[in-house]
């Protein structure tokens, strides 16, 4: 055995990483591992499994109601991630120029969706969606716009974009606590300077708070991301994946047909490929994010 | 850096070896479940409870609405009354729960002795094709309950051991309570109920000129779409083509003629704004609820609202099934029974089992169950309670005595439900035609009867 010197890597480093491998393998590698395993057979959950390869992953492209269930996901990225970042940094930016006064409390309260369970928003949001006695259309009636009440949930082109909505109204409030933090790490010389040179608020936007917040930003796309991704219980509570499919996404898929219709085995292919997904995409945010610090 | 990353490596494919191999073809082996229910028949026998010995049954049910919980909780504790040495273990869930976890439980080595399994192919059918059902033949025999029930009720809980056929074969289950979906009509907005579907639609059409709802109806939450189509359906189609097309027998198709006519009619209907305005969208609670309020002359819905309605309305409320075209011919219309209550086969106590599946069925029984504001399925003399149990147990009379009952569309495979209700949202939004309806309906029953 060759001495190691202080402070030089030892193999018996590994030896203290093995209770937390033996604890993740046995709850997720395992799981994930026998998942896929399942996914190779076309098995009804009850009696014996039949082996059919990759059937059930090449089904993920010719299926055209699971390839409308992934561009759901898509378009529903928009609203879970993109709207709720984007809002939340014109909140931040806003903030970070103004005093406002009674701040916490505004925050606060722009941060209760967050904390609220997605079954109670998705009830909750259920009702205010309501064709007849809703908030939303009755607020339009009272206010003589009822032209522009709508059949929210019912109708195929806006069932989505309804459902995406209430995923921006719980999101942004995510995304305004993560960038109103960061912007207060941001050196307040910097905005000085900013000033100093003559720039406008939208160049001190550009200049300094995005770039200040790189990291924020990558945290806060990637958590929305994944909520996006895996997005089941404000579609199961709203819509159940209807009108026709118009609202169907892939989480919603597995449950559907591992628990209802008996295809245990599409299931976990669906489950398999939607966790390739939001790893890839995860990877590539903080790639990104990443890149741009040094 | 490399040599340290091998014990990692090795790790990792240790762990890829033990997940495959712990793992097999899922679901184990492939028994013959034929042999193993001949065997489970043979040794059924009638015994006399007391005897048995301390036995505690586990059973899962998903009784849990109002009168339901009232009926089986009374029963419960009658049997446990009768027979001291038995204890029942109730698991109470609601029907999506149950649903969604039975197959796992009831495939699990402490498996519960009574379990209530849908009807159908999606649960009933996946169950018996695992060999995890037991069944009832040779108790029925014993005890005679054959003759509580009429055919087309005892259908609906058969399937062949192998689960190929349904609505035929050995018996796997009892229900309790009949269930119509029949169209419940507001006194007050129509003093004389169409005698004849011609009538129904003239009166809908003289509502639509009052400014009124003529039909509440709320497709948001899919399923209520089934009971709208299947209630007109039932006026165009035989019944025995509905059944044949829910059975899969032989040269069952939904691309029918009559269905075709049955889908028009009820596009129409969604066209001339006889729906609640924004259907798609309306909750079903929400609609029945606007029933209640007068918004809405006729509600086609389930004798599971009629407590409710009753409630609500008191005596403004009237039931009726759905009239035929023809004054005078015999009703048809989309009806059954609660979910059924089985026995696993690996019960340890399946006699003591059976023997409380036949007091939950007794005539005495069927006293309870009216008492407590349900309709019993089986014969029974007991004497409903209120104006409007008495209208839905004369029509559940009639369609049993006049075999006019047809099954639950969604019984017919184990993702029908799916496409059926996807399917009659389109047809209602006037996305597709009714042609292209009914053949998208049966292209996706074909991939399953195709698959034999």
């Amino acid at each position: 055995m060759r001495a190691v010197s202080p402070g030089e890597p030892r193999r018996v480093a590994y030896l203290y990483l093995l209770p937390g491998l033996a604890v993740f393998a046995a709850f997720v590698l395992v799981p994930l591992l026998h998942t896929g395993w399942i996914a190779l057979f076309e098995w009804d959950g009850v009696s014996a499994g039949e082996w059919v390869g990759l059937d059930n992953f090449t089904a993920l492209f010719t299926e055209p109601e699971l390839r409308t269930a992934f561009w759901h996901a898509l378009v529903l990225l928009v609203f879970y991630s993109v709207l709720p970042v984007a809002i939340g940094l014109l909140l931040a930016a806003t903030m970070a120029r103004t005093r406002v006064r009674g701040l916490t409390a505004f925050r606060t309260v722009l941060f209760l969706p967050q904390v609220i369970a997605l079954v109670v928003v998705a009830v909750m949001w259920r009702m205010i969606y309501a064709p007849e006695g809703g908030l939303i259309n009755e607020a339009l009636r009272t206010i003589g716009l009822g032209a522009l009440a709508q059949n929210w949930l019912g109708d195929f082109n806006l069932a989505l974009p309804a459902v995406g909505l209430i995923a921006t109204w719980v999101m942004y409030g995510l995304a305004m606590v993560l960038f109103t933090a960061g912007v207060q790490k941001i050196p307040p010389s910097l905005y000085d300077a900013a000033r100093v040179d003559g720039a406008g608020p939208v160049r001190e936007f550009l200049a300094v708070t995005l770039p200040g917040l790189r990291g924020e930003i990558a945290l806060a796309l990637t958590l929305t991301t994944i909520a996006a991704l895996r997005n089941f219980d404000l579609v199961y509570i709203t819509t159940g994946g209807g009108p026709g499919d118009a609202t169907t996404v892939p989480a919603f898929e597995v449950y559907d047909r591992a628990f209802q219709s008996g295809q245990v085995g599409g299931a976990a292919a669906v489950g398999v490929c939607l966790a390739a997904v939001i790893f890839a995409l995860s990877f590539a945010i903080n790639r990104f994010a990443d890149r741009g610090l040094r | 850096m490399s040599s340290v990353r091998r014990p990692v490596l090795a790790a990792l494919v240790l762990i890829a070896v033990l997940a495959a191999g712990c793992g097999a073809s899922p679901g184990g082996s492939d028994e013959d479940t034929g042999k193993q229910a001949e065997e489970a028949r043979e040794s059924s026998k009638k015994i006399d409870v007391a005897k048995a010995g301390d036995v505690t049954l586990t059973v899962w049910d998903q009784e849990v609405r109002g009168g339901q919980r009232k009926q089986i909780e009374r029963l419960n504790q009658g049997f446990q009354e009768r027979y001291p040495n038995v204890t029942i273990k109730r698991v109470a869930k609601s029907f999506e729960d149950l649903n969604t976890t039975l197959k796992l439980a009831v495939s699990g080595d402490k498996a519960p002795d009574v379990v209530q399994a849908n009807q159908g192919r999606p649960v009933m059918g996946q169950l018996v094709k695992g060999g995890l059902l037991r069944p009832l033949d040779a108790y029925a025999d014993a005890y005679g309950w054959a003759d509580r029930y009429s055919k087309v009720l005892l259908d609906l809980n058969r399937f062949s051991d192998d689960a190929a056929e349904f609505g035929s074969g050995g018996l796997y289950g009892l229900s309790q309570m009949g269930e119509i979906v029949g169209v419940f009509y507001n006194r007050a907005q129509v003093p004389e109920p169409p005698e004849t579907f011609g009538e129904f639609e003239s009166q809908l059409e003289q509502a639509k000129a009052d400014g009124d709802v003529p039909i509440a109806f709320g497709n948001l939450d899919r399923f209520a779409g089934i009971h709208e189509f299947e209630t007109v359906q039932a006026q165009f189609a035989e019944p025995d083509a509905v059944r044949d097309f829910v059975f899969a027998r032989e040269g069952a198709t939904f691309a029918s003629p009559e269905n075709e006519q049955a889908a028009t009619t009820i596009q129409d209907w969604a066209q001339q704004g006889y729906f609640t305005p924004d259907f798609n969208g309306t909750g079903y609670d929400p609609a029945w609820q606007q029933f209640t309020r007068g918004k809405g002359r006729f509600l086609i819905a389930g004798t599971w609202l009629v407590a409710d309605l009753a409630d609500a309305m008191g005596d403004e409320v009237g039931f009726m099934l759905m009239p035929s075209r023809e004054a005078g011919a015999p009703p048809v219309s989309l009806g059954g029974e609660s979910l059924p209550f089985s026995i696993t086969s690996k019960s340890r106590n399946p006699d003591v089992a059976a023997a409380y599946i036949d007091f939950l069925t007794t005539a005495d029984a069927g006293q309870v169950l009216a008492e407590t504001g349900n309709l019993p399925a089986m014969e029974t003399d007991a004497e409903p309670v209120g104006a409007l149990a008495g209208e839905v147990q004369e029509a559940w009379l009639t369609l049993n005595e006049q075999e006019g009952m047809i099954p639950y569309l969604d019984y017919a495979t184990p993702t029908f439900y799916d496409e059926i209700t996807a399917e009659i949202q389109r047809l209602l939004a006037g996305r597709t035609e009714p042609g292209e309806f009914t053949q998208s309906v049966q292209d996706g029953y074909a991939k399953f009867t195709e698959k034999g």
